[in-house]
């Protein structure tokens, strides 16, 4: 009974990660159409980042890491985006390949700064004694990323619904020439939303470090995660990102766990699905 | 044990559309004759194109019946129905620019040939398509640019190469989205005598945005608005109908 | 003009057994393989207008089937070869299916994540492909009891594959099917609206350049007589993609040219810079942000500007 809870929880907080990954995924491609390939290397360098950063200071609090290597991860990505993808408007392709080279660049870059094994990351002190709950012993770690995705939806839920800049994002989803056309400036917004992906990827990073370690590879074992969240959940659906990283969370780590040979089958199969079914996804929208 | 023939070329019934709280279509109801010109006409908005989209398959209706000589092509994908005998210009050009006329054309009449999935001789040794398109091309006065790119054109030349593309097909019904659309006095008078000139084996259903144009077109009108048919006859009755001018001038 | 150009590459491709060592012959052959993959892939980017970052899915598996039939099953070449294209074609069919269902972007990261998903097998299931190791000690086949084990003779018989696949897909191109296929990347709705069935045009395109990329994967197979996963990795067909742009995938040839530069590139690059994959990401953007159309029409265009300066 202890494997399924144990297991249980690995996949919620393994789904909280994902969301974390895949909402700014879902975001940046639902705004400006680009399947951003790089994705998956800001969320390694995050990773990376918090690595060092924890292991070196021992002091140093994992929020206030993860904070700072989101903001680092942004600042990246909002200096990618004004220097190269601008340029490539119109050229989609192009901005796809781009990403792909950029994603390339990172994972290469960390490889020769932090050598080619995998560097296990601390668990916070004050989080690593376990929780007792209805007589089960919970890893308390995994219940709080649980806990800080469950936040960082509902943040996010707040930001696109009730802010004005929510509001800008959402018109410039649904029709980006008509928002260009009532003023909207839509090229600010890409580099904003562009940023706020990277950076939530980048701090995601960081708070998936315990559980995963910074490893090169990581950054090509979680894009196609991120990718298949999206085409589950729907592209532009922030909603169906939540239930598809949820979804995948288990699906992966009970696959893992009882068919490891066949992991990555158990975890296409969801995605054949609703690709045979319902192409735009379990909450997309049709033609995004 | 089969429905009788209705004798009818198009028929349509209750074909209804919306796009979530939007309805575009509501309760379209025609029945067009072979060999009839029927013209479609309404204000901006009131649904015409999407008519248009239904009839040809690019768009699926959510509910109504759609049928091309008594067959029922509700379903049917825009390529099945080519192959009843469908034809469409659409309003935005949509040939291949950077080709020319010829290969355009030819493009055209390969559509419904089997010799279509053919992957050895090349498309240009097939002569008879040569020539045929350039038939094609001389019947509507393009002969001497048969080998010009299309993006060398001019707006006009480019609206008769389409009409050309889809009257090689010989189809049995036509669908002129908006024919006359942004073409200057002379090229619109080129473009009415060669649609004046279709054979009567092809039935031809036209969308105008502007009445005038293209009324001395048409034997039959629909006038259609917030996705309603509110008048439907013959030319002259439709004209002189009140609610045809409440609809024009009221709006 | 064009014949120069012609007679000159094919001069150029008859010699490097006269005048190179095996090394350079070596090279060479690798040049081809990597030619073939990369036209292959165009036939879906640059006619189909459909890009795929997956393509290394059916380099990856005619090989391993190559591999596993013949290492462990005690298949004959031939046979072996052939069961190979077979499984390829069946699986191209089958990923067609599911990644035909997007198009554009949806379709790119259909076939990246279906990529990445067999590369994950190939990885996992060591006590089928050997994981990590990846499958050793393989043969090359002696058709017509001719071996291939020497340099130039494997040269000879990648070239003669090269000139076939090349001439096969010029053929394709040109026919009505080739047209058709040119049609639908243009003008999808024009071409339902005259009759075409865009679905099944782009799906039995897909088919065949699965089917050539599989070729390549045989060819790759039997030059390197070893299989690893990273041959079915996304770098891998990324590597093909930046061929197929570089050289221009508005060519039938630039591909060709295109791959050829690429694999240069890394052989000499690694020479002096450690960091291939770095490397190659600064390529892509390079390229991208300063010849997008790629080399062959850029060089086209300098020609044709020479051309009208002279005359």
């Amino acid at each position: 009974m202890q494997f399924w809870i144990i297991q249980g929880l690995n996949s919620l907080s393994l789904g909280g990660l994902l969301f974390l990954l895949s909402s700014g995924f879902s975001l940046i491609f639902g705004l400006m159409r680009l399947a951003n390939l790089t994705h998956g290397a800001f969320f390694m360098l995050g990773t990376y980042f918090g690595a060092v950063a924890l292991r070196g200071y021992s002091g140093l609090n994992i929020w206030v890491t993860a904070l700072g290597a989101g903001i680092a991860v942004a600042a990246l990505g909002g200096l990618f985006e004004r220097l190269v993808l601008t340029r490539l408007k119109t050229n989609p392709l192009g901005q796809v390949l781009v990403t792909l080279g950029m994603s390339f660049i990172i994972s290469d870059a960390c490889l020769v700064l932090w050598g080619g094994d995998s560097i296990p990351v601390p668990t916070p002190q004050n989080l690593q004694a376990p929780t007792r709950l209805f007589g089960f012993v919970f890893p308390t770690y995994r219940l709080v990323l649980v806990g800080v995705a469950v936040i960082a939806a509902i943040a996010l839920y707040v930001l696109m619904d009730r802010t004005r800049l929510g509001a800008m994002i959402r018109a410039g989803v649904d029709d980006r020439q008509m928002a260009r056309a009532v003023g909207i400036p839509v090229s600010r917004l890409f580099t904003i939303v562009f940023c706020l992906g990277a950076g939530i990827a980048g701090a995601a990073g960081v708070l998936g470090g315990p559980i995963l370690s910074a490893y090169p590879g990581l950054d090509a074992d979680m894009l196609p995660l991120a990718l298949i969240v999206v085409i589950l959940g729907g592209i532009g659906s922030l909603f169906g990102a939540f239930i598809g990283s949820f979804i995948i969370g288990f699906i992966y780590t009970f696959g893992t766990t009882l068919f490891p040979e066949l992991a990555y089958v158990i975890l296409f199969l969801p995605m054949i699905v609703v690709i045979a079914f319902r192409p735009q996804g379990l909450f997309g929208r049709a033609g995004a | 044990m089969t429905a009788p023939s209705s004798g009818l070329a198009l028929e349509i019934t209750g074909l209804n559309k919306s796009f979530g709280g939007l309805k575009v279509t509501q309760g379209v109801s025609l029945a067009i004759r072979p060999g009839e010109r029927r013209l479609i006409i309404g204000p901006n908005g009131a649904g015409k194109t999407t008519l248009f989209n239904q009839i040809s398959g690019d768009m699926r209706p959510n509910s109504g019946r759609i049928k091309l000589f008594d067959k029922d092509v509700t379903m049917f994908a825009p390529y099945r129905r080519a192959h009843l005998g469908l034809s469409r210009t659409y309003q935005i050009i949509t040939l291949f620019a950077g080709d020319t006329l010829e290969h355009n054309v030819t493009l055209g009449l390969l559509g419904l040939l089997p010799s279509r999935w053919q992957m050895w001789r090349p498309l240009s040794s097939y002569r008879h398509l040569a020539t045929e398109a350039r038939r094609t091309l001389d019947s509507v006065g393009l002969l001497h640019l048969a080998d010009h790119p299309v993006s060398d054109l001019a707006y006009g030349e480019k609206r008769r190469v389409e009409l050309a593309m889809a009257l090689s097909q010989k189809p049995r019904v036509l669908l002129l989205d908006e024919p006359l659309a942004g073409l200057s006095n002379s090229e619109r008078a080129t473009v009415k005598s060669e649609i004046a000139s279709i054979s009567k084996q092809t039935t031809v259903v036209m969308i105008e945005h502007d009445m005038d144009t293209a009324l001395d077109l048409a034997e039959t009108v629909t006038l259609l608005n917030y996705g309603r048919v509110i008048v439907d006859g013959d030319r002259d009755t439709v004209i002189a109908d009140e609610r045809t001018r409440e609809v024009y001038l009221g709006a | 003009m064009k014949w120069i150009g012609s007679a000159l590459i094919a001069a150029a491709l008859l010699l490097p057994p006269f005048v190179a060592g095996d090394f350079y012959i070596n090279l060479a052959s690798q040049i081809l393989i990597a030619a073939i993959f990369a036209l292959s892939l165009n036939l879906l980017v640059g006619f189909g207008g459909m890009t795929s970052l997956g393509h290394a899915s059916y380099l990856g598996v005619a090989a391993y089937l190559s591999a596993l039939l013949t290492s462990r099953y005690g298949f004959g070449h031939g046979t072996a070869a052939l069961i190979s294209i077979l499984g390829t074609i069946v699986m191209a069919a089958l990923f067609g299916l599911i990644a035909l269902r997007a198009t554009g972007l949806g379709f790119l990261m259909i076939t990246l994540a279906l990529s990445q998903v067999l590369w994950g097998l190939a990885y996992r299931m060591s006590d089928v492909t050997n994981g990590d190791n990846g499958i050793t000690g393989l043969t090359r086949p002696s058709p017509f009891g001719i071996s291939l084990d020497s340099a130039a003779s494997f040269y000879w018989f990648a070239l003669a594959v090269t000139a076939f696949a090349f001439a096969m897909m010029a053929i394709f191109v040109s026919s009505s099917f080739g047209s058709s296929l040119k049609g639908v990347r243009d003008q999808p709705r024009r071409m339902a609206a005259l009759g075409f069935n865009p679905w099944m045009i782009r799906w039995i395109t897909f088919i065949y350049a699965g089917f050539w990329g599989g070729i390549a994967g045989l060819l790759y197979v039997y030059y390197n007589k070893y299989i690893h996963p990273t041959s079915l990795s996304t770098t891998s067909s990324a590597e093909a993609l930046l061929g197929v742009i570089a050289g221009g995938s508005g060519t039938l040839g630039g591909p060709a040219v295109g791959a050829a530069l690429v694999l240069l590139l890394k052989n000499y690059a690694s020479a002096y810079v450690e960091r291939w994959n770095m490397l190659l990401g600064l390529v892509f953007l390079f390229i991208v942000l300063v010849m997008p159309t790629g080399i062959v029409p850029g060089v086209q265009k300098l020609t044709a500007r020479f051309k009208g300066r002279s005359s």
